[in-house]
């Protein structure tokens, strides 16, 4: 295997037509890493991993694998495999002929081509299908051959763009857990774009939040999901309940129309009477006696869990997730436990 | 009441059109109808009717028409001189147009243009093509006269009135077809096939040849068997660029002598059928070797 202690990524920058679709990316990827990019569409993520692939020429920056330039070579000359989102295998060829394809160009002896081809077959659990032409398989084995594909070469890293999004649920699961297994027995360096932050914060040893072909925060799935960096990247994963307000002396924060003061964690650097963003997850709001009065007005049943929009007499929206069977028209307590409560300069 | 009764009738005995779609008929098929007239009256029945006249010749039997044909050879070699214009024509136009639409088949700044350009040749007609080409081309056209002026050559070099005459008012007009369909085929093939194969170590060389090319050869015989046939029914250039007596007597000519200057129709139904079978033959061969060729979707998966 062609390996690497890191790939770094020095300020890599691509333009459109003037704006930037991605802006100074810098990042450090050591061997052995799952990296996950993640952003809602249009943050810059896939172009991110097209520049890294070759795909996309830099407007900026430079990326090196080790001491060796990289961004200056064409794609077939990275040495690095890519699972595309449409699987872009070849169609006029068997799945056979498909896995066996980066092996044949490299020029392998064909004895070693066979035994390697036959393995990566066996990997993704395609062994009867070995003959089939991939108009003939399902998208889960579409899937699962784009992926043997790649990784039959040993790349020294392997690029993902979003393989999973056009899985159904069900499969979208299993597969999960198959890249991440790959990904382990391999030891294989991956960068993976997904616009998910479940497949992300499940499958990644790090996160790269981007939004608007910028960096938001680089850090380990527990870090951005307890402690996001910033009210986007909190929007991002999960804080549903975005609530406006202001801090007040002594730690304590107003959040309009909410109807009661209330104590939140600050993240980022704010002062007293400052304008805030106090963000909540919904399973994080507590149903109980002692808290603010709202009224139930939407609850969608989600198996152990109803997931309710309530609303506070002054007006205020609050998104809630509870073992309680609510129903439209409840008036119920809630409470937004301080440690849970992260209060962002607005 | 009533229209609760009339109700539960048409609920229990559905549409007509619902029950002809279950025996696989589908009404608006019936649309189609005057097309296929037309077809039947304009295509078929001459083509009939050719058929019939050219096995009622003057003198001698049914098929005196065809064995006078293919038994005189002034008549006979008019197959292979045609075949000698049209199949290396046909061939350049598809081969020139590959090159070309595989570096258009981007999206890049003046692309419109550029097609354009290409497609112009193709408003023209024959008659303009062949007298811009004896003005330009012709003995003492510009092409010839910098030719001698730089004395690159001593006489004058004949591309007029002969094979090449024709040949090139083939391509000129034949290309502009052949660029259209193969840029069309081209642009149908998934451009992440090849980014996948630039990516698994493939050079651009390999991705054309391995990737596009066998993706692309069923449209090119596709594209082939339509400009040949053009190609093959080569008239009026034949006559205005070409040699009509010699080198470039086709087959079309043949037939227009014998209905129109010896007045034997049979004989020019039977040639003209001769002409039809001949291109017949050749698109079958054309069409079997495409069937060779993997021709099912160009995506390259779900999109």
């Amino acid at each position: 295997m062609t390996g690497f202690e890191t790939l770094r990524l020095d300020g890599v920058t691509r333009r459109f037509g003037g704006a930037d679709a991605l802006a100074g990316l810098d990042l450090e990827i050591r061997r052995g890493e799952f990296i996950a990019l993640l952003g809602p569409s249009g943050c810059g993520k896939s172009t991110a991993l097209n520049c890294l692939a070759g795909l996309l020429p830099l407007s900026g920056g430079s990326i090196w694998r080790d001491g060796t330039r990289l961004d200056t070579l064409p794609p077939e000359r990275r040495g690095f495999g890519m699972v595309f989102q449409n699987y872009a295998l070849f169609p006029h060829m068997s799945v056979r002929k498909n896995v066996s394809f980066g092996l044949r160009m490299r020029g392998l002896p064909r004895a070693e081509i066979r035994r390697r081809t036959d393995d990566a077959i066996r990997l993704v659990h395609l062994e009867e299908h070995a003959g089939k032409l991939p108009g003939q398989l399902s998208g889960g084995q579409q899937q699962r051959v784009a992926i043997a594909r790649a990784v039959v070469v040993e790349p020294s890293l392997v690029l993902m763009d979003e393989p999973l999004s056009n899985l159904d649920a069900k499969l979208r699961l299993e597969m999960r857990t198959e890249i991440r297994r790959l990904h382990q027995n391999l030891g294989l360096t991956t960068v993976y774009v997904t616009h998910d932050q479940e497949e992300a914060l499940s499958m990644a040893d790090r996160l790269v939040v981007l939004r608007a072909g910028r960096v938001q925060q680089i850090g380990s799935p527990e870090e951005v999901h307890t402690r996001p960096a910033n009210r986007h990247v909190a929007d991002f994963l999960g804080f549903r309940n975005l609530l406006p307000g202001a801090l007040l002396a002594d730690g304590e924060i107003n959040i309009n129309d909410l109807g009661v003061r209330t104590k939140g964690t600050p993240v980022g650097p704010i002062s007293d009477g400052d304008a805030i963003v106090a963000a909540i997850r919904p399973e994080d709001v507590l149903v109980r006696s002692g808290g603010v009065e709202v009224t139930v007005e939407v609850a969608a049943y989600h198996g152990r869990e109803i997931a309710a929009e309530a609303r506070t007499a002054d007006g205020l929206h609050l998104h809630l997730r509870t073992s309680q069977r609510l129903a439209p028209g409840d008036k119920v307590s809630v409470v937004l436990p301080p440690d849970r409560l992260l209060v962002f300069p607005a | 009441m009533s229209g609760l009764a009339s109700e539960s009738v048409s609920a229990s005995t559905p549409a007509v059109r619902h029950r002809l779609a279950e025996r696989g008929i589908d009404p608006q098929l019936f649309l189609l109808v005057p097309a296929t007239v037309f077809v039947v009256a304009l295509f078929i029945y001459p083509f009939c009717y050719g058929i019939a006249v050219s096995l009622q010749p003057a003198q001698g039997g049914a098929l005196a028409a065809y064995r006078a044909f293919f038994t005189d050879a002034y008549q006979r070699d008019t197959i292979t001189t045609t075949l000698a214009i049209a199949l290396p024509a046909a061939l350049f136009n598809v081969f020139a147009a590959v090159p070309i639409a595989y570096r258009m088949r981007g999206r890049f700044r003046g692309k419109r243009l550029l097609t354009t350009v290409l497609v112009v040749p193709i408003t023209l007609g024959t008659v303009l093509t062949a007298e811009g080409l004896l003005n330009f081309l012709g003995p003492t056209g510009w092409f010839n006269r910098i030719l001698l002026s730089t004395h690159l050559v001593d006489q004058p070099v004949t591309l007029t009135h002969n094979y090449w005459g024709v040949c090139l008012s083939l391509v000129i007009t034949g290309f502009p077809f052949a660029f259209l369909l193969v840029l069309s085929y081209l642009s149908g093939i998934d451009p992440t096939l090849e980014r996948a194969a630039a990516t698994l170590g493939a050079g651009w060389a390999q991705r054309f040849f391995r990737i596009t090319l066998p993706l692309l050869a069923p449209g090119l015989a596709t594209t082939f068997c339509l400009t040949f046939v053009l190609a093959f029914s080569v008239f009026p250039s034949a006559i205005l660029v070409g040699d009509p007596t010699g080198g470039t007597r086709v087959i079309s000519i043949a037939a227009y002598e014998a209905a129109y200057v010896r007045y034997d129709y049979a004989a020019a139904s039977a040639t003209a059928i001769v002409m039809g079978a001949v291109e017949l033959v050749v698109i079958s061969i054309v069409l079997g070797l495409r069937s060779l060729f993997y021709t099912g979707s160009t995506a390259g998966g779900k999109g």
